[in-house]
């Protein structure tokens, strides 16, 4: 009996072991590369059919230029959560991401991005970027026009909610923005703000969830969104109803530049050796024929020319870049959406309730 | 070979005990442990701090509130479709055996979304609340909706194989010796089921606490009303607050867990006092 005790537990040690040694090299091998040369593009949601795009055509350059066959891989999600991934081990080439203040929290968190990164590439390493509108329901019943509207008694908003949506941020900095510029004070664009969030009635946590509250459930007069997110829910709805959409887009008289920048993952490209593919890549979204891609997805080019060839689809908006209303993403994002910032007083109950 | 030599309990115990120790270790004890220790980097303080915020105080009154009343109308409502599941022939029985599980197997977000355009405005149940002025998605009412969709089939899984197994003979003598069905029903039955009723509906409870996919859909989100606990988590970690995150998660974990301690507890002592 007790030899066979002993010989038993003998042959679970080594069982396990085997087991073991076997799992570190089955992930060994699946992680080391075995695949040729590839590329992770880690970006947000609505880049999605835009980098589908791209990623072929720079495929194909490559190709003629090197005779190299390179994969591109997308992984999108909020952005948020894709920086953490990044932060957290995802082995990611180059960010195209929502907000600065996501790559300068991989910068800051993790290191592996350079702390300079915004000076990379031609404007604050941000090749295309986008505006913040309106999108209101057919023949616009309450008519809305601009920011001021919004605050109206009555009217009902939908906006993701800041604390969980880049985009969100994006809607609320918008506001903030045109608030202070008309205001003047901090104080008045404060109590713009929470006017704001008094007509909204349901938080979601991304902008695409807040699209489907005002499509498909009917929730609301005004959906506060991305610009290129309009025009898909627009061209969508164009799709269901045979050409005519039901909604349609209000650009107010101002709003704000949504810079979505990119960045190389520099301590992960000297690892894989991939730091020219990677400076390539992002280097070819600057191209006529990157910007004009960039266009066709509705993400405004930062080529002037381009832009214009394209004023049709993207009617002239007086923008402010958040480096005017706030310094940088870094104060915005301590001043607003930290812990008891501006965002969170918002639903503090008033003193006395 | 002669296997009365190796008796079958003792052949592989090693191994057996082995496997699951590991296994236990990878998927719960570790994690479970990094949690611990993200939330130690916050200290003390820090984590009495994260409950000091008039936001996370009432997400955790209301994520428990709605988790509790979804949770009492499961165990309510799964016991009734256990009972005629088990008691009763009738054509699609077994359709509706079936149909039971499908909150298990569907992904929460799914469900979330389908519930959230049915009982929003527009939709098809909503739509006949609207005139009345009343809302459904976007409220307490919509989450606790939510959470009893999920938590269902906890309830009806526990207590049909008790109740399938239930001697016949218990129910004939009680009727036999005279009892009323109702008699029998309280005092030979219910006895009987109660243990498992009770712990089907603490397993639905402390799932709805921790519910987030099905719900972000339908709550609104709306911070002070329809914010829940798992959705707050989600908001520190968008703001890299990993400390406070995991805080909110382990007040959570010591709240689940001391109520599923105090349910096993009465559960014994019920179990005693009628066998």
């Amino acid at each position: 009996m007790d030899n066979n005790t002993k010989k038993s537990g003998k042959s679970r040690i080594g069982k396990i072991g085997q087991g073991i040694s076997f799992l570190t090299v089955f992930a060994s091998l699946s992680f080391s590369g075995i695949f040729g040369q590839t590329l992770l593009n880690v970006s947000f949601d609505p880049t999605r059919e835009l980098y589908e795009d791209v990623n072929k055509q720079f495929i194909e350059i490559w190709k003629k230029k090197t005779k190299a066959t390179l994969e591109i891989q997308q992984s999108h999600g909020g952005s948020g959560k894709q920086a953490r991934a990044v932060i957290d081990g995802l082995e990611a080439d180059v960010v195209t991401l929502a907000l600065a203040y996501d790559i300068d929290s991989i910068a800051e968190k993790s290191k592996l991005i350079d702390e300079n990164w915004e000076k990379q590439f031609p404007n604050h390493s941000t090749p295309y970027y986008s505006t913040i509108v309106f999108l209101v329901r057919k023949g616009n019943p309450k008519g809305i026009k601009d920011w001021d509207d919004l605050v109206k008694p009555g009217t009902g908003l939908i906006t993701p909610n800041p604390k969980t949506s880049g985009g969100a941020r994006w809607n609320y900095l918008a506001a903030w923005g045109y608030a202070k510029n008309k205001y003047k004070t901090e104080e008045k664009a404060t109590e713009f703000i929470k006017a704001i969030f008094k007509n909204t009635s349901v938080l979601d946590t991304g902008a695409r969830g807040s699209t489907t509250t005002f499509v498909q459930r009917g929730i609301g007069d005004v959906l506060i969104t991305w610009e290129n997110e309009a025009e898909l829910a627009l061209s969508e709805s164009r799709k269901e109803n045979g050409g005519v959409a039901n909604y349609q887009i209000v650009y107010p008289s101002e709003s704000i530049k949504a810079e979505t920048p990119v960045a190389i993952v520099s301590k992960v490209t000297a690892k894989k050796g991939t730091n020219e593919i990677a400076k390539a890549y992002l280097e070819f979204l600057y191209t006529k024929e990157g910007q004009e891609t960039v266009a066709k997805h509705f993400f405004r080019p930062i080529d002037a020319g381009i832009l214009k060839a394209n004023a049709s689809k993207f009617p002239a908006v007086k923008v402010f870049d958040i480096r005017e209303i706030e310094g940088s993403w870094k104060n915005a994002h301590k001043k607003h959406f930290s812990d008891g910032g501006i965002f969170d007083s918002i639903y503090e109950p008033a003193p006395g309730k | 070979m002669n296997l009365t030599i190796r008796p079958y309990s003792k052949t592989s115990f090693g191994l057996t005990l082995g496997t699951t120790v590991f296994y236990i270790s990878i998927m719960v004890v570790v994690p479970l442990l990094g949690l611990f220790f993200q939330t130690a980097s916050i200290g003390w303080a820090g984590l009495l701090d994260v409950f000091r915020e008039d936001r996370i105080q009432k997400a955790l009154v209301l994520s428990f509130t709605v988790g509790g009343i979804s949770a009492i109308i499961n165990m309510f409502l799964g016991f009734l479709f256990a009972w005629v599941l088990v008691r009763y022939e009738f054509p699609g029985r077994k359709l509706i055996d079936t149909l039971v599980d499908l909150p298990f197997t569907l992904p929460t977000a799914v469900a979330g979304i389908a519930l959230a355009s049915i009982y929003s405005q527009n939709g098809w149940i909503g739509k006949l609340f609207a005139p009345f002025d009343i809302k459904i998605a976007y409220t307490p009412a919509g989450i606790i909706i939510a959470l009893v969709f999920i938590g269902f089939p906890f309830v009806v899984r526990t207590v049909q194989p008790v109740l399938e197994d239930l001697p016949k003979e218990l129910e004939e003598s009680a009727y036999c010796l005279g009892a009323t069905s109702f008699q029998t029903f309280r005092k030979i039955i219910f006895p009987e089921l109660w243990p498992s009723l009770l712990a089907g509906t603490g397993m639905a409870f402390a799932r709805s606490i921790g519910e987030y996919g099905s719900v972000v859909f339908i709550s609104g989100n709306l911070p002070g009303k329809t914010e829940i606990l798992p959705l707050l988590i989600v908001t520190k970690l968008e703001q890299y607050e990993y400390g406070k995150a995991t805080g909110i998660a382990v007040v959570m974990l010591v709240l689940s867990f001391a109520i599923m301690f105090l349910i096993n507890y009465f559960q014994s002592r019920f179990t005693r006092k009628f066998s």
